[in-house]
């Protein structure tokens, strides 16, 4: 009974759906993309083109004459500069640890634990994916504080913490995007056919050497893969940096500190990550690594 | 590979390290939150539950709840509509541009937060402005459920991969209408991820932080705002250690159902 009252409308609609297939996917189709692309990217558009505009350094009002004035500040204003380097260099650090700590752990998940246990495992490592962001920040700004926990794991060896500052945001953010990195690591490892690595031992190789030729170049795509987050979600980071980044200035903060009183140089700041995302993400896709996650 | 005894132990010590290094901060949080100290220096001197008590009779933090949630369940409401639709579209219809679909609805999730954040909030400002319509909780909704989408979608498409469209043909020919074959058949198949990507949609709106800056109005308040604002006073310390514990556990709670609810969920359901 609980059809009866949609029936008729239904009925008709799915009549005329009947009749014309090719309607489907529009109606499907229409409500999400009209959503995603008018409102979502013709924000970013109109952003993006506000980037080629100016403010008036007196009455801070943004004038609407094309320019690129400030593409040409961004490159070459030494801050800017300093800090764009910087930024990048912090995602690369971040990239490279979360690659390096993220392997042993993926490899015991996916071939040295039990078979039965590794679901469990896997749900181990995704669940702190979704725990805030905010929070995990938060308890790192906790662990680093003086005489938190870091001071107090390292008195005994005669060691104090690193306290707040480009260290600490590297650790922090390490540790937020970390699970990203173990997840595709965890599945190419999962898919490493066991016959492969048989075959390397029976034909001589040692661990190292099978390692070495057959593991990494199957895993460095699901490595690619994985660093599209860390290096991304790295670069865009502003709230981690003012937490426990101390007095350190990464693009973020510099998009953020000219929100209020000069938008197109914020978003002309702004294209910097996106531009090195959008290319990043563009080009891993064409080496079909996004596929394996 | 033929892993000898020595690399066996060193991959398990070194696992259980990462998973300790993992939980350890969420732990820690937790713990903080029963510290009697304002301070945050370790060990704690002692436990209590007093703080919890304090943060439930804290006006400025039950407000931040109630906005949280209900910008957490307009979002999801608007995700659940829009990445139904275009899972269905993608993993049911040949059309021309399918593959830039999944591409287009990471981007929310991809791109720097504080790019989409400024993004909407001069959007919302040049297009909501004119016609009376301020930041507030609406608009904070409409940022959230923008980057809610791919979280449904991955879910629901995943599932409708594994399940073929043969079903509702062969209710059809058993001679169901196309609603009914949806009702009886697709909609029992899908319930499930549709719950799974729900829940995780809920997750993700309810910890957002960046997109939300740029989209609440000054009354606005959601629980992370009210955090992010009340960090650096150190004596709203105890209260703000309950509220972080709070989210911990809001967090992973429904994604632990999630998991329950659909194996492949979350797995690739945030990236």
């Amino acid at each position: 009974m609980r059809t009866e009252a949609g029936r008729d409308p239904g009925r008709r609609l799915a009549a005329i759906l009947r009749r014309r297939p090719r309607l489907r996917p529009v109606l499907l189709l229409t409500a999400p993309l009209l959503w995603l692309t008018v409102l979502y990217l013709g924000s970013l558009a109109v952003l993006f083109v506000s980037a080629f505009w100016t403010t008036d350094s007196f009455t801070s009002q943004v004038v609407k004459v094309w320019t690129t004035d400030n593409f040409h500040a961004l490159l070459t204003t030494p801050v800017y500069r300093q800090v764009v380097l910087r930024s990048v260099a912090v995602a690369l650090a971040v990239t490279v640890l979360c690659v390096l700590l993220a392997f042993p752990v993926a490899f015991y998940t996916a071939r040295v634990a039990p078979p039965r246990r590794r679901p469990l495992l896997v749900a181990a490592i995704l669940t702190p994916l979704w725990a805030s962001y905010l929070v995990k920040v938060y308890a790192w700004r906790l662990i680093l504080s003086e005489g938190g926990l870091a001071d107090w794991m390292l008195a005994p060896f005669g060691l104090r913490g690193p306290g707040y500052g480009l260290p600490a945001t590297v650790l922090t953010l390490t540790y937020l995007w970390l699970p990203y990195m173990i997840l595709p690591l965890h599945t190419a490892l999962e898919q490493l056919p066991a016959g492969l690595l048989d075959a390397s031992a029976d034909l001589g190789a040692r661990p190292a050497r099978t390692f070495r030729s057959v593991v990494l170049p199957l895993v460095l795509p699901s490595a690619a893969a994985g660093s599209v987050f860390t290096f991304s979600l790295s670069l865009g980071d502003y709230i981690t940096v003012q937490i426990v980044g101390g007095k350190t200035q990464l693009i973020g903060n510099l998009v953020y500190s000219h929100i209020d009183l000069d938008l197109p140089m914020a978003a002309a700041l702004g294209t910097v990550p996106v531009a090195v995302i959008v290319l990043y993400l563009l080009a891993i896709r064409r080496t079909g690594a996004l596929d394996n996650l | 590979m033929r892993l000898g005894r020595t690399a066996r132990i060193a991959l398990r010590t070194a696992a259980g390290l990462g998973f300790a290094v993992i939980y350890l901060p969420l732990v820690l949080v937790l713990l903080n939150s029963l510290n009697p100290d304002r301070s945050a220096g370790w060990p704690p001197p002692g436990l209590t539950g007093r703080w919890w008590s304090v943060a439930a009779h804290n006006p400025g933090v039950r407000q931040a709840l109630w906005v949280s949630v209900k910008a957490g369940l307009g979002a999801t409401a608007i995700a659940l509509v829009l990445g139904t639709l275009l899972a269905f579209a993608v993993a049911r219809y040949r059309f021309f541009g399918r593959d830039t679909v999944s591409f287009l609805v990471v981007l929310p999730i991809a791109l720097p937060g504080i790019v989409t954040g400024i993004a909407l909030n001069s959007a919302f400002g040049t297009v909501l402005e004119p016609l009376g319509v301020g930041l507030g909780l609406f608009t904070v909704i409409v940022g959230h459920a923008t980057f809610c989408v791919v979280v449904v979608f991955n879910n629901v498409v995943a599932r409708l991969r594994r399940t073929a469209g043969s079903y509702e043909e062969a209710a059809q020919d058993l001679g169901a209408s196309g609603w009914r074959a949806f009702v009886d058949v697709t909609f029992p198949l899908v319930r499930s991820a549709l719950l799974a990507g729900a829940l995780l949609a809920f997750a993700l709106s309810f910890d957002e932080i960046v997109v939300t800056t740029f989209t609440a109005g000054p009354g606005v308040q959601t629980l992370p705002l009210w955090i992010f604002d009340n960090m650096a006073r150190p004596r709203q310390a105890p209260v703000v250690n309950v509220v972080a514990a709070v989210l911990v556990l809001l967090s992973v709670i429904p994604v632990y159902l999630a998991q329950r609810l659909s194996a492949d969920t979350a797995t690739s359901s945030r990236v």
